[in-house]
């Protein structure tokens, strides 16, 4: 089978001087800001974007064009965040994008920035991604020096100052409002919302937030027009993604695609599908958050639409596949005990149903468990849903619910065999379970 | 629980039994003689690069607080880790208490509260790492380097020599290169066990470890520049 990427984002992303200004420029970067901030009203660059139809790359997926018209016109202090914190499991495409295009996303911070009116924008980096904010830091200092950046743009007098700022380690970080905490200077738990960033976010103030891919394609929409971006895609999800794939796959790694092609073409059409001889077992199609899929639904359309009518997500584009050799309780435990050591501890329902859900599935792994069990795991999960400032605990929940929903005979043998055999050692003891992020070392 | 245990004396009556006298020589006796408020410059010695550092980058942001994690990188990198005479110098630059520093580096995996080894080795065991070898690959860092594998799959642990920190860490975004480890702020991966015992022997002949393994030098999974989808060649064209 032979499929082929559409690349967009990813146009000439192995070639070096792509990282470089004058590389860059050479294939027509800096282009879109020119003509933005030259001849454009910031109105109708909004309006191109929310013609356009480009929905949030980062995992929710919502229109951006419509998020920033959110944000109150005047003359005030308002802010972009570009959300480059990317710790989802399963994500890797925002690394290679800024990487090895850093100006893509520069330009693309300055392009979101005059639309709503921004003066100050941040691109908030993960702390694990040092050789990534090193290559995004010489970027932004070329732009300043070229006049792309500063008090004054291109003579143009409008003002867009970037900072790029590095996180230091905690996924909940890359919850919107808990992002714009840590760039407060304080420990990053999430807000209650409404009010919503738009209104009152970073220092009080009006703010765009957006995913690192998402800015990265406003250079093309404003250089091509909406219409044509529209072209690419289904009318639902239109554009381009660049998808993660791992897991059991034979070629691991970012791949742009169309939105809407069968998930089935990149599994195996791009990545080259499990080793030889094996077979998908389970899929996530959003990254860790997302829902399982099974191999019965590897033919379903990628895109935002078909995924959710599954009941899954399309999420940050990220696909983790798990072959027949994968026990799915202990795909189970793995997944939950990251949502339990990243949860901030703010809402009772995430800290402790994380919690409590890691200790269950270690005793279902172990043997040490009986079928209610699997009951009482399903319970909290809904329990969970809804019930917090954030969805970090749903994201949790969800997976795991899918998990133990669709593959319950699995849980059901897992737990029998085990208590006939007796207990399995754990790599980790219930008793020594690491802390949760937020509670003091 | 016996009510004597441990308990000082004057615990022992209820407080509203107290009289205002009494009530304020309890508060008095409690309140703690190490908490401190803003230190000011004067009375902190601080280095002056890392004031620079802190003072740049306080300057970027329109609120001064913003500067908190930066300060904390910098402290960091200069101390190896969050030592508390580094958060108070920190705290003198910003004009913020050490405790609200103390409780900002307390809520992130990357900063360190404690003393840890001088090579710093993350090695990923989130789920894709996991499903390629990522607890095997701990397990091997750990025999190579000296470091108690129980105390590295939990927040960390440090060689007897002081030499290695190896720690389990969240997905590190390099689930293309799995199973990875981070070390010394670098990514390198697909690793084996031969691998690790590789790394740590480098580490400790004063060599870059892993020539070959570093995800920077990656090139794209879809390998070499595929011919343009026809709308997008059409639009380069104009």
């Amino acid at each position: 089978m032979s499929v082929s990427e559409t690349r967009l984002l990813f146009r000439h992303i192995d070639d070096p001087e792509l990282a470089t200004i004058d590389g860059y420029k050479r294939y027509g970067g800096y282009r879109a800001l020119e003509r933005a901030f030259k001849e454009m009203d910031p109105e109708d660059l909004l309006n191109e974007f929310e013609e356009s139809g480009l929905r949030g790359r980062g995992g929710a997926g919502f229109p951006m064009g419509k998020k920033g018209s959110f944000l109150p016109r005047g003359d005030m202090e308002k802010y972009l965040a570009c959300n480059a914190d990317e710790s989802e499991p399963g994500a890797f495409k925002d690394r290679e994008l800024m990487l090895k295009n850093p100006h893509q996303l520069v330009e693309g911070c300055a392009l979101a920035s005059l639309a709503v009116g921004a003066t100050y924008a941040f691109i908030f980096i993960r702390g694990e991604y040092w050789e990534v904010a090193d290559v995004l830091d010489r970027a932004v200092a070329e732009a300043y020096e070229a006049g792309y950046l500063g008090k004054n743009i291109l003579g143009t007098g409008k003002r867009v100052e970037l900072v790029v700022h590095r996180g230091a380690g905690a996924y909940i970080c890359g919850e919107e409002t808990a992002l714009l905490d840590a760039l407060e200077g304080k420990r990053g738990n999430p807000r209650l919302k409404p009010p919503f960033p738009a209104i009152e976010g970073l220092y009080g103030g009006p703010t765009l937030i957006n995913n690192v891919e998402t800015l990265s394609n406003l250079r093309h929409i404003v250089l091509n027009g909406a219409e044509w971006y529209k072209g690419f895609g289904t009318e639902q999800s239109p554009g381009t993604k660049v998808v993660s794939v791992s897991g059991h796959v034979q070629r691991p790694g970012n791949y742009e695609i169309e939105l809407g092609i069968p998930a089935r073409d990149i599994i195996y059409g791009l990545a080259g599908g499990p080793p030889e001889g094996r077979r998908v077992k389970a899929w996530f199609p959003g990254g860790s958050s997302a829902p399982v899929l099974t191999e019965a639904e590897l033919d379903l359309p990628y895109s935002f639409e078909s995924l959710a009518e599954a009941g899954s997500m399309l999420g940050s584009g990220s696909i983790i596949v798990a072959d027949e050799t994968v026990s799915i309780p202990e795909l189970a435990l793995r997944t939950a005990r990251f949502y339990h050591h990243e949860s901030c501890g703010k809402c009772t329902p995430c800290r402790e149903g994380t919690n409590w859900t890691v200790k269950m599935l270690e005793r279902v792994v172990r043997g040490e468990a009986t079928p209610m069990d699997l009951d009482i795991i399903a319970g909290v999960q809904e329990n969970i849903i809804g019930n917090c400032l954030c969805v970090l605990g749903d994201s949790m929940a969800m997976p795991v619910g899918a998990m133990v929903r669709k593959f319950r005979h699995e849980f059901e043998e897992t737990i029998e065999r085990a208590r006939e055999s007796g207990p399995a050692p754990l790599d980790q003891s219930p008793a020594d379970l690491p802390l949760t992020a937020g509670v003091a070392q | 629980m016996s009510a004597e245990f441990n308990q000082p004396p004057h615990l022992l009556r209820p407080t509203d039994e107290l009289t205002a006298e009494e009530r304020r020589e309890l508060i008095a006796s409690m309140r703690p003689t190490d908490a401190e408020g803003v230190p000011e410059l004067h009375e902190v010695d601080v280095p002056d690069e890392l004031r620079e550092e802190i003072e740049t980058a306080m300057s970027k942001y329109p609120q001064l607080r913003s500067a908190a994690i930066p300060a904390l990188w910098a402290v960091q990198r200069r101390y190896g880790w969050c030592t508390p005479e580094g958060i108070r110098q920190a705290a003198a630059v910003m004009g913020v208490t050490p405790a609200y520093l103390q409780s900002v580096a307390s809520f992130y995996d990357l900063f360190r509260t404690q003393p840890i080894g001088r090579r710093r080795v993350l090695v990923c065991t989130n789920i894709s790492c996991w499903l390629r070898g990522g607890d095997e690959l701990l397990r091997s860092f750990c025999e190579a380097a000296g470091v108690d594998h129980h105390e590295a799959g939990h927040g960390g642990g440090t060689s007897e020599d002081g030499e290695f920190f190896i720690s389990n860490f969240e997905c590190l975004g390099a689930c293309d290169i799995a199973p990875m480890a981070s070390i010394d702020e670098r990514y390198y991966g697909p690793l084996t066990g031969e691998d690790a015992l590789a790394a740590i022997e480098q580490l400790r002949a004063g060599q870059e470890p892993l020539p070959g393994k570093a995800m920077s030098e990656r090139p794209a999974a879809g390998g070499p520049e595929p011919d343009p989808d026809p709308r997008v060649a059409e639009a380069e064209q104009k």
